[in-house]
C-alpha cells in the first residue's frame, strides 16, 4: 500500500512571483513528505481583496472557477495563500448553499457540482493530516536556538466561522509546528494583526506603520525572526519595516525544509529582502 | 435636504435616508440595527488610524441613514477587510461584507472614491480579465497609469519609493515581465460579463 497522500493543488499567482520561494519550499517539502500535489489545470486568479472591495460577484465566480475545476478529481484542495483560501471557501460554501448560484456556474462553466473537494490550507493539511512522528523522523538539524514569532496574520484565521481554525485570537498551530521542527517559538500579541499587504501598492505609508509595528512586537518579545503562512504579508513585512536594524521573515515551509535538511534552502532565503542568513549561521543552522 | 437646509439649523443639515439601512442589511447580509455602539470594532481596526470615522461610527451613520455622508466617507475605502471586528463583535456584525457592499454603492452612485485604492483594485481585476490571472508588470503599469491620470501629486509621491520596491523585487528574481496567459480564457470573458450583468440590475434597482 502506499503511503501517498494526494491533494488538488492551487498555487496561486504569487507563488511564481513575489513569493516564489514559498511556492518552491511548498513543492519541496510536499515531496519530502510523501504529499502529491496536482497542481490544478488552468486554474485562474481568485480575484483577492480588489475583486471584493469592488464586485461580489467575480469575488464569488473568480475562485469559483477555481473549485469547479476540483470536481472532477474530487481531492481535496491545498493552497498556500491565506487570501486564495478564504476565497475558495468561501466560493465553495456559495456553491454548496445556493442552488440558483451553483447551477448558474455549472452552466456558465460545464461542470458538475459534487461538493467533496474542500478547500484547505497548507498550514492546515501539514499539520492535521501529517503524522507527528513521521514529521519528527524527518527532522535531521532541528532549529535549535531559534526563537520565532508565529504570525498568522488576517484572512488565515478570519472570519471563524468560514476558516474553522483552531483559535481567531490565540492560535497555536504554527507555533506548535515550530516547536516540531526544534524551534522555540515565543509568546506575542501580534500573531493575528493585519499587516495591511492588500494596500502595499496603493497606500504603501499606511502599510509601513502597520508593518513596522508587528516587525516591534516581534522584536519587544525577544524573537530572532518572523515565520509567515502567507506570500502577501511575508513580502510585506520583508519590504516594509522602517527600522534600523532589520527582522527576517521566513515563510514556514523555507524552515521546514531547513530543519528536514533539503537541498536549495540557501538559494531561497538569498532572495529575501532582509538576508535571514546571518542569523541563520550564527545559531550553527547553515 | 433641501427642507433641512431651509430651516437654518446645522444639526438638521444632513439628509436622512431611511431605506438606506435596510438597503445595506439586505445586500450584505449583516444586521446593522443590533449595533449597540461598544466600539470593540473600532478599537481593533488597525486602520482606523487613516479613516474619517471609525467603524463604530459607520454602524451608527448606516442606522441612521446618512447615506451620503456614508457613502462619501474615506473609511470605506481605509477599510482592509482583515475581518478583525467581525470576529469581536459581539452581535457578530461582520463589517467587512457591510463595507464591501458600501464601497459598490459607492461606485454605482458615482460618488469619488479614493483614487489611489480604486486605480489598484480596478487595474488588478482587468489584469484578470486579460490574462486569467494577475501579472504584477502589466498591472502596475496600469495602475500607475490611471493614478497618474487621476491624481499626478500623489503619482510622484510615490514614485520613488515604489520604483526602489520594484528594482528590489526584480533583482531577487521576483518579477517577470512575460504574462502567462490561462488557456480557456472564454470561462473568464464570460463569468466577467455575467458579474456585469449582474450588477447592472442592481444599479437599476437601488438606482
Amino acid at each position: 500500500m502506499s503511503t501517498t497522500m494526494r491533494y488538488s493543488y492551487y498555487p496561486g499567482c504569487t507563488s511564481e512571483t513575489t513569493a516564489v520561494e514559498f511556492g518552491l519550499s511548498t513543492e519541496a517539502v510536499c515531496e519530502a513528505l510523501e504529499i502529491e500535489l496536482i497542481e490544478l489545470d488552468d486554474w485562474n486568479c481568485c480575484g483577492a481583496s480588489s475583486a471584493h472591495s469592488l464586485d461580489h460577484e467575480l469575488a464569488l465566480a473568480l475562485p469559483g472557477r477555481n473549485v469547479a475545476i476540483a470536481q472532477e478529481a474530487g481531492l481535496d484542495i491545498v493552497i498556500p495563500c491565506p487570501a486564495c483560501y478564504q476565497h475558495c471557501r468561501d466560493a465553495d460554501i456559495k456553491m454548496r448553499e445556493d442552488e440558483a448560484w451553483r447551477e448558474k456556474m455549472e452552466r456558465i462553466l460545464q461542470f458538475r457540482y459534487e461538493g467533496d473537494a474542500r478547500s484547505r490550507h497548507l498550514l492546515e493539511v501539514l499539520s492535521s493530516d501529517v503524522d507527528e512522528h513521521k514529521l519528527k523522523e524527518k527532522v535531521i538539524k532541528p532549529l535549535e536556538g531559534l526563537k520565532v514569532a508565529s504570525y498568522y496574520g488576517c484572512v488565515l484565521v478570519r472570519p471563524p466561522e468560514l476558516t474553522g481554525w483552531d483559535d481567531p485570537e490565540h492560535p497555536m498551530t504554527m507555533d506548535r509546528l515550530m516547536e516540531a521542527l526544534g524551534a522555540e517559538p515565543i509568546d506575542w500579541s501580534y500573531k493575528v494583526d493585519c499587516c495591511g499587504a492588500s494596500m502595499t501598492l496603493s497606500r504603501g505609508d499606511i502599510v509601513m506603520e502597520l508593518s513596522t509595528k508587528i516587525v516591534e512586537g516581534a522584536i519587544e518579545a525577544g524573537a530572532d525572526c518572523i515565520v509567515s503562512a502567507c506570500g502577501m504579508c511575508e513580502i510585506n513585512l520583508d519590504t516594509r519595516q522602517a527600522l534600523e536594524e532589520k527582522m527576517p521573515v521566513f515563510y514556514f515551509t523555507e524552515l521546514m525544509a531547513l530543519a528536514m535538511g533539503l537541498p536549495r534552502v540557501e538559494k531561497w532565503l538569498g532572495r529575501h529582502s532582509v538576508d535571514p542568513r546571518p542569523l541563520l549561521r550564527e545559531r550553527g543552522l547553515l | 435636504m433641501e427642507e433641512a437646509m431651509a430651516l437654518g439649523d446645522a444639526a438638521l443639515a444632513v439628509t436622512a435616508d431611511s431605506a438606506f439601512s435596510d438597503v445595506v442589511k439586505e445586500r450584505s447580509g449583516e444586521d446593522i440595527k443590533s449595533c449597540y455602539y461598544c466600539q470593540k470594532c473600532t478599537a481593533g481596526c488597525p486602520t482606523a488610524f487613516v479613516m474619517d470615522y471609525k467603524p463604530a461610527q459607520l454602524l451608527r451613520m448606516i442606522q441612521l441613514g446618512q447615506k451620503e455622508k456614508v457613502l462619501n466617507s474615506k473609511t470605506i475605502w481605509m477599510c482592509i477587510g482583515c475581518e478583525a471586528c467581525g470576529t469581536r463583535c459581539p452581535n457578530q456584525i461582520r463589517l467587512a461584507p457591510v463595507v464591501d457592499v458600501l464601497r459598490e454603492m459607492a461606485l454605482e452612485e458615482e460618488y469619488a472614491p479614493e483614487t489611489a485604492i480604486y486605480s489598484l483594485h480596478r487595474s488588478f481585476l482587468e489584469s484578470i480579465r486579460r490574462w486569467g490571472r494577475m501579472h504584477e508588470v502589466t498591472m502596475l503599469a496600469e495602475f500607475k497609469t490611471r493614478e497618474l491620470l487621476a491624481e499626478y501629486p500623489v503619482f510622484f509621491k510615490g514614485l520613488l519609493g515604489d520604483a526602489k520596491l520594484g528594482a528590489n523585487l526584480f533583482l531577487n528574481g521576483k518579477l517577470s515581465f512575460i504574462p502567462d496567459r490561462i488557456k480557456r480564457m472564454e470561462e473568464i470573458k464570460a463569468l466577467y460579463e455575467e458579474a456585469a450583468s449582474v450588477s447592472s440590475e442592481e444599479t437599476e434597482v437601488s438606482g
